[in-house]
């Protein structure tokens, strides 16, 4: 029995064996005449088709992802004004004025694009001289679906461009805490105008634009610092908005009559969005989805956490509490002053830079402002100008090779890796910022105040702008 | 009939406008009010900037309940607002000579 289960065992063993070379017979000889037909040159041409077709394959896949996050960025941007900036102003002022602090931050949304489009974000971003871009791009010639290497080599060119849009809308936006309660609408839509057009685009163009002065990834004159806006959007706003105040003088009233936030909910919400926001802001100024992204939304992050921990320490040990108030006007202040800084600073750079700015900004607000005396009345210039300014010298300070070789790989960038030669460009910069804000705003209100005058009448004043200007109010208690 | 005016805190509105409905108070107007009595007021800091508000939210509720009511009804408020804090609030009591029923007319303590 047992021979016979060895006898059938063998012979199918042996059956499986010659049928198993048979049928690799076969399969070897149709290789051989597979591998004979094709020429070698044809073999090449093959491979370096596919070389090519997977090289526009990675580049596809990686401006479909830049361009996503470029994109969501953009929409971020645009959140920071409307509803952001719109709500955190709008509960600051009184309830007659709701509406009409809302609307001038949303009227920036509206005239702002158009502008954009006609000519300045090409006296901003085009071929220029160092300190103001041409008409090249006028009405938007030549900003086509391509990218632009010189500003963002994976994203189409007019993704940057609406990106940069949003930067020029919220800007002008800042400015309006500074003469809230008492601007006519139609002169702030003239000066904002102007403003755009003479102060923001030169300065755009010299920190970011090809050939800027200031320019530091393009190699400018005075290399200077700012990922995402220090000295082009808070500096610039900040400051103008202190001109604005002192040129305009004081609200009715002030400072005798009582002037509290009618609702510091809706400014809660407004500083909550501005900070989710600013993601978008700091963290897209890498213009790409990669590692520097990580880095600058990190930093924004961890800036704006610890000045709301400053702002609110700062405030607990002067005036025995924690506001509400206080915390979210600490977060936007650390979200200005990482501003420049997000993109060059480690996580731990930047809750030296937040916290620092939480404490300075506090004191700006609340000393600084009554020892002068002018009716910042949102405190734009206490928050943006000063806070700005703060981070822009800081990130001289604590910018870092490691995060961002912009001037060559292991070369030192900041004061405490021994390039004390940026903090002077740094300086340099923001007093550039500073001037062109001071001597600009002061010429364009000194026109707009001479052809149709800039405040609203003492009655209008006292109906509030809702009523004055708009012919609307925000709250309506009859219905 | 006599007017019963009670300036009260409004978190305890709802405890006397209870207590009002179990006697049998059929109607109330409350108004949301804003004043001060003895309590002053207190002070609010936005920015570093204080405001001292000496208005305080109250509120104000009137009902108009036939005479044998009236002790009834400030008994009733009384025991459902006191705290016994400055800030309680006051009562006031004054005559009413007509009472009037939109919907038919009907005049007195029928229209109440």
């Amino acid at each position: 029995m047992r021979v016979a289960v060895v006898k059938v065992f063998l012979a199918l063993l042996l059956v499986l064996g010659v049928g198993g070379t048979v049928i690799t017979g076969q399969t070897a000889h149709a290789q051989t005449s597979a591998a004979a037909s094709p020429s070698q040159t044809d073999r090449l041409a093959g491979l370096e088709k596919q070389t090519a077709d997977n090289t526009i394959a990675i580049a596809t896949a990686q401006t479909a992802g830049d361009n996503g996050w470029m994109l969501v960025s953009a929409a971020l941007v645009l959140m920071m004004s409307g509803p952001g900036l719109a709500l955190f102003y709008g509960g600051l002022v009184r309830k007659k004025n709701v509406l009409g602090t809302m609307m001038q931050t949303f009227a920036m949304m509206a005239l702002v694009t158009v502008l954009w489009a006609l000519v300045s974000y090409s006296l901003a971003f085009g071929q220029g001289n160092a300190f103001i871009g041409g008409f090249h791009n006028a009405f938007l010639q030549g900003v086509g679906l391509a990218p632009d290497p010189a500003y963002a080599a994976t994203i189409p060119l007019q993704t940057f461009m609406v990106y940069q849009l949003m930067f020029a809308i919220i800007t002008p936006a800042l400015i309006t805490g500074a003469f809230a309660e008492r601007m006519k609408f139609s002169s702030m839509l003239v000066f904002m105008t102007l403003w755009s057009l003479f102060i923001y685009s030169p300065m755009a163009h010299m920190v970011w634009g090809k050939g800027g002065l200031l320019n530091a990834a393009q190699g400018g004159r005075i290399p200077c610092l700012d990922f995402a806006g220090g000295t082009v959007v808070h500096v610039t706003s900040g400051v103008s908005a202190l001109v604005t105040a002192i040129f305009l003088g004081k609200r009715l009233g002030f400072p005798k009559e009582p002037m509290p936030p009618h609702s510091v909910v809706l400014s809660f919400i407004g500083a909550c969005l501005l900070w989710v926001g600013w993601f978008g802001f700091n963290a897209g100024s890498a213009l790409s989805a990669g590692t520097l992204a990580t880095s600058a939304f990190v930093a924004t992050h961890f800036g704006a956490a610890a000045a709301a921990i400053g702002w609110m320490a700062a405030e607990w040990i002067r005036q025995g509490k924690a506001s509400a108030l206080g915390a979210i006007s600490g977060a936007v202040a650390g979200l200005v002053a990482i501003t420049p800084a997000a993109g060059f600073v480690t996580p731990l750079s930047a809750l030296w830079i937040g916290l620092a700015a939480g404490i300075f900004c506090y004191l700006m607000v609340v000393k600084v402002k009554s020892w002068f005396g002018y009716d910042d009345s949102l405190d734009a210039f206490g928050v943006h100008g000063a806070g700005g300014t703060l981070g822009a010298i800081l990130t001289g300070i604590f910018a870092n090779s490691t995060i961002n070789p912009i001037f060559g790989a292991g070369k030192a960038t900041g004061l405490l890796e021994g390039n004390w030669h940026q903090l002077v460009n740094q300086i340099g910069g923001v007093a550039i910022a500073w001037t062109i804000s001071i001597v600009g705003t002061l010429i364009i209100l000194f026109v707009v105040d001479k052809t149709m005058g800039l405040r609203v009448s003492e009655d209008e004043e006292r109906d509030g702008l809702d009523l004055s200007q708009h012919g609307e109010e925000g709250y309506d208690w009859a219905h | 009939m006599q007017k019963i005016e009670a300036v009260i805190q409004p978190s305890k509105l709802d405890a006397v406008k209870d207590a009002l409905v179990e006697i049998g108070v059929d109607g109330m107007t409350i108004l949301e009010a804003r004043g001060h009595g003895r309590q002053k007021g207190h002070t609010e800091v936005y920015r570093g900037r204080e405001y001292s508000v000496d208005l305080l939210p109250k509120v104000k509720l009137e009902i108009v309940v036939t005479d044998e009511m009236v002790d009834g009804a400030v008994n009733a408020i009384i025991s459902a607002a006191r705290t016994g804090t400055i800030g309680d609030g006051k009562i006031f009591i004054s005559k009413i000579d007509e009472a009037i029923r939109i919907r038919n007319d009907e005049r007195g303590e029928i229209a109440l």
